[in-house]
């Protein structure tokens, strides 16, 4: 069936075309957005014979996410047949229009790819096959249109309108993929068949009014009905081919289309006819009084289609399979109608330079053509004999009659669908009789329009000719089409109607005669209701909806300034909120904190060792104002971690902790030296118990995670590691086979980190002038002899013993504890330690001060080992190793892994050495030592 | 033992989140290193406790799990450098500011600040 996706897909894919294409003119762009629309539609008409005919159903789907439910699926029946053919054949009218509607200076290419863009969308939406795949596309509806809408950007209001428009659709989409989410949940799948299968299922849930309230607010937002009417006579600031397309066939027709698609669904309860019956009747009666007062004549028509929504949703409402089908014969009609009235309406603007109604009149004299087009059209909005529009009007009129459902007010529906109807009829005239008789207005005369071009009015008359042909001869025309297409809305077998003319003197008949003699009657007398009308307070939409999104804006700028108020304190606090949270409602789901995995027992130096830790901890946070003091604190709880690591068979980590230990205290002394200790900087006493608050709790939270975890029995991957150290990696000590084989690009990237950080340091500290203290926190003078003449001589000694331990540690790092990171801390650590003992210029006087090449080297090491396996064929970092035998040592295993570590060692000295010595040489430049 | 690792684990936790929310870089400092000697020792607690069974083959027959073990390694490296990092920027936003609150903010404006709250 890849039919189905070309009939989606083409109008999808042509949508890059006229954009990319401008620069060719217009003609070719309009060709180019025009030519697969058609292509489109042929493909439609070649799938009649089947689903019109047979009423066949044609489903192709391409899995996307199946984990999710989601599948590219889609499905052509009667109803979605329809809507293409509404979408695609008034689409493919617009198109022609819209190319000689739009001026010159409009960027044609964007206008026609933005129009295939939302083409697409909504071809998708009455496509679908899947309830997700639905609310995909309808969202793009709502995306493609607020860019339709706000096509003339330039315009504020065009600005505003796209918002509105965008805004509430939006959020009726949101409300819709809630709704469909709960009816796949309770279908147990997604898939639109099964789901239009399992009414009872559905309407038995206990959630079917949520279900249902949701749905409907997708429908209402988008379909326009009240109370959510408001945004569609605002996205008239769109160009009137837009209008023409958006506002007659498809956008707002998007809505009613899920009352079809989920008419076997979700109808037939008291709930669905409440709901769904009086927002239809609430809005035809709305729509259709305001349509009268609009001196717009885009307004006008926006305010009739909103009535004529509502028309359509009321007979959805009312449950009876003959409403539904009069609801689907009224989409039919209503599109055509619409379409070439708000096309008649652009025509008039195009020509005149105005659609203000009251500016308007006498046109009959400069185009009579046209004149004679929108009049039929109106007619047929009207509801005249002999044009489509009566037809539908009919059979709602025997509807609205047969209602059952309000008990003893069923005599108000009727008596308010006449009323509508004569409203509409009142609005029909004044739409054709105001602006194309009477008298042209001074300044029409003297601008002396005349008839559109050729090809704009083309559009125009092919709709108007279906107006009457449906009219005439509907069993002929739309027959097969609405009998397939309300089969497919009903999802069972069709009622007996009939589409004929003429049904003889009847109460209907009656309605329509008194519809169309109130409705020009009330034209006549229409004045009195002008000035009625015009006292009434009239809530400006744009104005009302401008001020709510101030509002919202100001209060999420002040909620912004109270979250975001620039201070680091209150962002990790906000940070550190939920997780405090989180730890709360773990440690309140209480589990079985001691599981039934063997503990290790306690002896009397793990309680020693706990203790120093803990205590020294506290001590830290306590006295951390005696700078010294806290420093030689954290050192205890550092030296007990590497302690702690030692013990629990992590020798290391033992190793590298203790001598990070070393570096990191190095760091903090130099730092504790700059820093200023005066100043009372506090934390206010809310803060405080604040602070307290969230580190009590993740302490807790953290402490009662970790034990839950160490007493329970887990599964590890670690097997295979133990396992293929050797054979594949050609060493002993798992940790470091794990960092320079199995995870070496893990190591590789850690590396960079690392060398990342160097140059960033580096860069921090470049250029930076410290003033450097002259006296120590208690007010004593720094001492003058800097370097204790007995640390001098040591360290001396200790260099060369050092570095043959790094050397070893570095060597033997694959086989026994040790390796890279090690052997580099401890190469640092020593010269640091010539740093501390004889100063920076002593040193560089001595070994190369520059680092940055060494850390660069490093990496470009570790990296190149990866590369090397890349040109023998192997993926990169694969390691390879092999026997060798030294003289005295003996056999020696030698591994390409260890030139990766020799990377890793040489960064880490670099590094290391990079950020300590530049820290360092920050107290001596300017004190002028050694010169 | 899994009781005591734990207690270290939460009082270092505990200190680290309360040092790294202070006003002036230094505690911050203090608190960064204390933290990540906590999240060390807990990643490393994940492998489980096993005492004289280092992921060294021949030398037991049973082994610990190596693999937290790879992780905390490079991570305690990796924790350095950070702390230096968060060192050089302290020290820059000293240089920088004259001051050693967290915001770079003076204490005349902290206190005109709390004046307003």
């Amino acid at each position: 069936m890849s039919v189905l996706f070309a009939i989606v897909l083409l109008p999808l894919a042509g949508a890059l075309l006229p954009r990319s294409l401008q620069f060719m003119g217009r003609h070719v762009v309009a060709t180019a957005a025009a030519l697969p629309v058609l292509a489109a539609l042929i493909l439609l008409f070649l799938a009649a014979p089947a689903v019109i005919g047979e009423g066949a159903l044609w489903q192709a789907s391409l899995p996307w996410l199946p984990g999710a439910g989601l599948s590219l699926a889609f499905r052509l029946d009667g109803l979605a047949w329809l809507f293409a053919l509404l979408i695609l054949g008034i689409g493919l009218l617009v198109i022609v229009y819209g190319h000689y509607y739009l001026d010159k200076n409009d960027p044609g290419g964007r206008f026609f790819s933005l129009l295939l863009l939302f083409m697409a969308a909504m071809l998708g939406v009455v496509t679908a096959d899947n309830l997700i795949l639905l609310v995909v596309f309808w969202e793009l509806t709502s995306i493609s249109s607020f860019l339709l809408i706000g096509y003339w950007s330039e315009q504020s209001a065009a600005r505003k309108g796209a918002r509105m428009a965008l805004t509430l659709t939006g959020a009726g989409g949101l409300a819709l993929l809630a709704g469909v989410i709960l009816i796949g949940q309770t279908v147990g799948s997604y898939d639109l068949g099964t789901v239009l299968a399992s009414g009872d299922l559905i309407r038995a849930d206990a959630l079917y009014p949520l279900m249902l309230v949701l749905v409907l607010l997708g429908v209402f937002t988008k379909s326009a009905q009240f109370p959510f009417h408001f945004w569609l006579p605002h996205a008239m600031a769109a160009p009137t081919p837009v209008s023409a397309y958006l506002h007659s066939a498809t956008m707002v027709k998007a809505g009613v289309f899920l009352l079809a698609r989920f008419y076997p669904a979700l109808a037939g309860t008291d709930l669905w006819f409440v709901l769904v019956s009086s927002a239809g009747l609430a809005t035809l009666l709305v729509g259709a009084w305001m349509a009268l007062f609009r001196h717009d004549l885009k307004g006008l028509l926006a305010y009739s289609t909103i009535s004529h929504l509502g028309l359509i949703t009321l007979l959805f409402g009312l449950n009876t399979p003959l409403a539904a089908v009069a609801a689907v014969f009224h989409i039919i009609n209503h599109a055509t109608f619409k379409a070439s009235l708000f096309m008649a309406a652009g025509i008039v603007d195009h020509e005149t330079g105005t659609r203000d109604i009251r500016q308007l009149g006498g046109l009959r004299r400069y185009m009579p053509y046209t004149a004679a087009l929108a009049s039929i059209a109106a007619m047929a909005m009207a509801g005249v004999p002999l044009l489509n529009g009566f037809l539908s009007k009919e059979m709602f009129f025997a509807e609205a009659l047969g209602t059952p459902l309000y008990g003893s007010l069923n005599w108000f529906v009727p008596l308010l669908a006449t009323l509508a109807g004569m409203l509409s009829v009142a609005y029909s005239v004044r739409f054709v009789h105001d602006v194309f008789f009477g008298v042209a207005p001074p300044a029409l005369q003297a601008h002396q329009p005349h008839e559109p071009p050729r090809f704009m009015r083309v559009p125009v008359e092919v709709l108007v000719v279906l107006c009457l042909a449906v009219g005439i001869v509907p069993t002929l025309l739309v027959g097969p089409l609405l009998a397939a297409s309300a089969a497919a809305t009903l999802g069972a077998p069709l009622p007996e109607y009939s589409l004929a003319i003429w049904h003889g003197f009847n109460l209907p008949l009656a309605m329509s005669v008194v519809a169309l003699v109130g409705g020009g009657l009330l034209y006549h007398f229409r004045m009195p209701l002008f000035a009625l009308q015009r006292r009434w307070p009239k809530p400006h939409a744009p104005a009302v909806f401008e001020h709510s999104i101030q509002q919202l804006i100001v209060a999420a700028a002040a909620f912004v300034r109270f979250v975001d108020n620039g201070a680091l304190q209150r962002y990790m606090a906000w940070l550190l909120l939920p997780v405090a949270l989180i730890m709360l409602a773990v440690v309140g789901s209480n589990p079985d904190w001691l599981g039934d995995h063997t503990m290790m027992p306690i002896d009397g130096l793990a309680i020693l060792g706990t203790a120093l830790a803990v205590a020294a901890s506290l001590a830290t946070v306590v006295l951390r104002r005696q700078r010294l003091v806290a420093l030689l604190l954290i050192s205890i709880v550092g030296l007990i971690v590497s302690l702690t690591f030692l013990r629990l068979s992590a020798p290391d980590l033992a190793l590298t902790q203790l001598s990070v230990e070393v570096v990191t205290v190095l760091l903090l002394m130099l730092a504790m030296y700059f820093l200023p200790t005066r100043g009372t900087i506090e934390s206010s006493r809310w803060d405080i118990s604040r602070d307290l608050f969230l580190s009590l709790s993740i302490g807790t939270g953290i402490g009662l995670l970790a034990l839950f975890v160490m007493t329970h029995p887990g599964e590890t991957i670690s097997a295979f590691f133990i396992e293929n150290s050797v054979p594949g990696g050609g060493g002993k000590n798992v940790v470091n086979v794990i960092l320079v084989d199995f995870r070496g690009f893990d190591t590789l990237g850690e590396i960079t980190v690392l060398a990342i950080a160097a140059a960033g340091i580096y860069a921090l500290l470049e250029n930076l002038g410290l003033c450097l203290p002259l006296y120590d926190p208690d007010g004593r003078r720094w001492a003058k002899e800097r370097y204790p003449v007995v640390l001098q001589v040591i360290s001396r000694a200790v260099l060369p013993i050092a570095l043959l331990v790094a050397m070893y540690i570095l060597v033997r790092g694959h086989n026994m504890p040790g390796g890279g990171f090690i052997a580099g801390l401890v190469t640092a650590v020593a010269l640091v330690l010539q740093y501390v003992a004889n100063g920076v210029h002593w040193v560089h006087a001595r070994v190369p001060n520059n680092y940055h090449p060494l850390v660069a080297f490093g990496v470009v090491l570790a990296a190149s080992t990866g590369l090397a396996s890349l040109l023998v064929g192997y993926p990169f970092l694969t390691s390879t190793f092999g026997h060798l035998h030294w003289p005295v040592v003996g056999e020696f295993e030698l591994a390409s892994a260890m030139l990766f570590d020799l990377g890793v060692y040489i960064t880490v000295v670099g590094a290391t050495l990079l950020i300590l010595a530049k820290l360092g040489k920050l107290s001596v430049v300017e004190s002028g030592e050694g010169s | 033992m899994e009781i005591m690792v734990a207690l270290m684990i939460a009082v270092m936790t505990g200190c680290g989140v309360y040092l790294i929310l202070r006003l002036r870089t230094f505690p911050v400092v203090l608190g960064l290193t204390m933290l990540s000697y906590a999240v060390n020792i807990f990643l490393f607690a994940m492998g489980r406790l096993r005492a004289q069974a280092p992921a060294v083959i021949g030398e037991t027959s049973n082994y610990t799990d190596p693999l937290p073990q790879a992780l905390v390694l490079t991570a305690i490296v990796i924790g350095f450098a950070m702390t230096a990092f968060l060192m050089a920027l302290a020290l820059r936003a000293w240089g920088e500011f004259g001051t050693d609150h967290v915001d770079g903010k003076t204490v005349e404006q902290d206190a005109a600040d709390e004046e307003r709250r």
